[in-house]
């Protein structure tokens, strides 16, 4: 403004006064209309993500005939428990939640204590072949799944002695159509390896070293000093690991047979195979399924969003 | 350390260079060996031997229900050429990939440069677009197989009631239609993730530059191509590498929206992968298949990593 004033000086002090209030108004107003428009389309875009969400919800209380509604009924009219009934009915829902809940859980307690210990050696402890190691392990989370798929396939179906399998592993189904072969090809991950390792290298060496000289040997620094000191890391990977468990379709496709151990993905997919029609059941079915995470992921969001973060900075 | 460990004698000092040094060093720390070897065990049988038999299995006629698995040579990357099938897979995940992930990295940083605002209720803001990702995509293609409904699905009505369409379309029975309508449902299921990725981005770049940006006369526009998506460019990389990787193996939207229909305009290489090693048992040709799915990642990765990092360099 102090220019505008020396360049204008035939303007009068009254006229000066009016041309900065209206700029200044001016101002006020474009930031207040881009503020608006930031609301606005913030908030169309949160109902468009949400909503098939919400209409999954929605069905799961209407009965089929709301739900064939045109247009959509977005508040129940005839609010129902029904389809929830049905589908515990028919889908034996306690065995399912049961065989995701033991699956994911256990898969979570061994990568909690196998990716932790492998993480505080690679990020505090010096060996011969640490660097090497380490940097085949990240490589190999470029090779594709389906590259790893058929040959683990193979390996479950031969471990010896297991599911009538005689010693040389043939004979029988090995680890296949098993809570053994759902778990052990997970029991730890890289993945879940580098983001520990990362956390564990912003924790000075200092603290190790004074437990060094106090005389702690390593397993009691990792257990006693590092561990207490990555509870954040502990839970973002938990819950990652837990999700991505929970959620899996894929392994329990193709390794689970009988239907005493299916999981609740493959058991809803079926589900949905079987009775392509009947959407009332399946919505019910469906917001089953993603309750769990839902629930741990509204309890946990912060760990949830530093997690990714963490190991999505690094690269 | 247990106390009744010898002190090492000043003289006894490690021994200079080379394989003795080494050897040493590994008999000193070997607890560490010790710690990592389930991990590692565990790398040597689902990663290290799976890939060398995945390679072994690509050179025979491994048939699970067939005792006779000849060794064929090339046979089967050679047979990979002359499958129309493999070729339209690849075609197939190709299109998806080309828009999926760009459009999806676009939605992500649209959402999340807008959430970089100060606004009201800005946690709840992100909680709803990070809800899809959460959601198991079994239930993701549930859910979206009923949007696209032809003649009730939520899609058609409003964009009857837009003015956009005249007539309910037949989504994901449209051969034309099929591959889109998996497209979208993947943005919307993905964007929440690349939101998070990109807002901890955008959190790491001083305020200083916008602030100097502002002094030299930029606008928010200038100030977004020049400032915000340069300085972002780690961030895109890192997402873009991922999320190419990630959208070549694309499976479960598949198997449950489309089962690779309608015409075999949805079935990509992740589906064809699947169907040949565990509808048909076809395990060689599946595992040269992987294979090949393999070396186009590689390639792509290498490629990436070379081109891009020295190009954006600033």
């Amino acid at each position: 403004m102090e220019l505008a004033k020396r360049i204008q000086p035939t303007m009068t002090r009254q006229e000066q006064e009016q041309r900065d209030r209206k700029a200044a108004s001016n101002r006020q107003l474009t930031a207040l209309l881009g503020k608006i428009a930031i609301y606005v389309v913030t908030t169309t875009l949160a109902i468009i993500f949400i909503a098939p969400w919400a209409w999954m919800v929605s069905a799961s209380f209407q009965p089929i005939g709301d739900i064939f509604d045109w247009p959509p009924s977005w508040i129940p009219e005839n609010f129902t428990l029904n389809n929830y009934t049905r589908f515990f009915e028919e889908a034996n829902i306690g065995r399912l939640v049961l065989n995701s809940t033991l699956v994911a859980g256990s898969v979570v307690i061994a990568q909690l204590f196998l990716n932790s210990l492998a993480a505080y050696t690679f990020a505090k402890r010096r060996f011969p072949g640490r660097n090497l190691l380490f940097v085949i392990m990240l490589g190999a989370l470029m090779i594709p799944g389906q590259v790893n798929l058929i040959p683990a396939y193979l390996i479950l179906q031969h471990v010896p002695l297991a599911g009538g399998n005689d010693i040389l592993g043939n004979g029988g189904h090995g680890w296949l159509d098993s809570y053994a072969g759902l778990i052990v090809p997970s029991l730890s991950s890289i993945y879940g390896i580098f983001l520990l390792r990362q956390y564990m290298k912003s924790i000075p060496d200092d603290l190790i070293d004074a437990a060094k000289i106090d005389g702690a040997g390593h397993f009691r620094i990792y257990w006693q000093i590092v561990l207490p000191l990555c509870g954040p890391a502990l839970a973002a990977m938990s819950i990652f690991t837990f999700t991505y468990h929970w959620n899996d379709f894929f392994w329990p496709l193709i390794l689970i047979t009988s239907e005493s151990l299916r999981t609740l993905q493959l058991g809803l997919a079926l589900f949905v195979v079987r009775n392509r029609t009947v959407w009332d059941i399946v919505m019910a079915g469906s917001v089953i399924a993603t309750l769990p995470i839902l629930v741990i992921f509204l309890l946990f969001q912060r760990y949830f969003i530093r997690g990714i973060s963490l190991t999505g900075m690094r690269g | 350390m247990a106390a009744t460990a010898q002190p090492v004698p000043a003289y006894q000092r490690p021994p200079e260079g080379g394989i003795r040094r080494t050897l040493y060093l590994m008999r000193k720390e070997w607890t560490a060996y010790v710690s990592i070897t389930p991990v590692v065990l565990l790398f040597i049988v689902f990663t290290v031997f799976t890939v060398a038999f995945s390679f072994y299995l690509s050179f025979h006629k491994w048939n699970i229900l067939e005792p006779d698995r000849p060794f064929v040579g090339l046979e089967n990357y050679a047979r990979l050429f002359g499958d129309e099938r493999f070729i339209r897979a690849i075609g197939n995940t190709i299109y998806f990939t080309v828009f999926a992930v760009p459009l999806t990295m676009a939605a992500g940083l649209l959402v999340a440069l807008l959430l970089n605002n100060k606004i009201r209720l800005r946690g709840l803001y992100r909680t709803l677009f990070y809800i899809p990702n959460i959601t198991p995509l079994v239930v993701s293609a549930i859910i979206w197989k009923w949007v696209y409904q032809g003649d009730y699905g939520l899609l058609n009505y409003y964009l009857i009631q837009l003015g956009l369409i005249e007539r309910p379309l037949l989504w994901l029975a449209d051969p034309n239609l099929a591959m889109p309508a998996v497209i979208i449902m993947s943005i919307w299921g993905g964007a929440g993730y690349q939101m998070v990725i990109y807002l901890a981005g955008l959190q790491a770049i001083p305020e200083d530059f916008y602030d100097a940006a502002k002094v030299d006369g930029a606008n928010g526009f200038q100030r977004l191509i020049y400032i915000t998506i340069p300085l972002l460019n780690p961030t895109s990389i890192f997402l873009f590498i991922t999320s190419v990787i990630g959208s070549f193996q694309i499976f479960t939207q598949i198997y449950i929206m489309t089962s690779g229909g309608p015409l075999g305009r949805t079935s990509t290489i992740g589906y064809y992968i699947y169907e040949k090693a565990f509808r048909h048992f076809d395990m060689g040709y599946a595992a040269a298949m992987g294979y090949a799915l393999f070396a186009m990642i590689f390639v792509f990765t290498i490629f990436q990593l070379r081109f891009l990092r020295r190009e954006f360099e600033y």
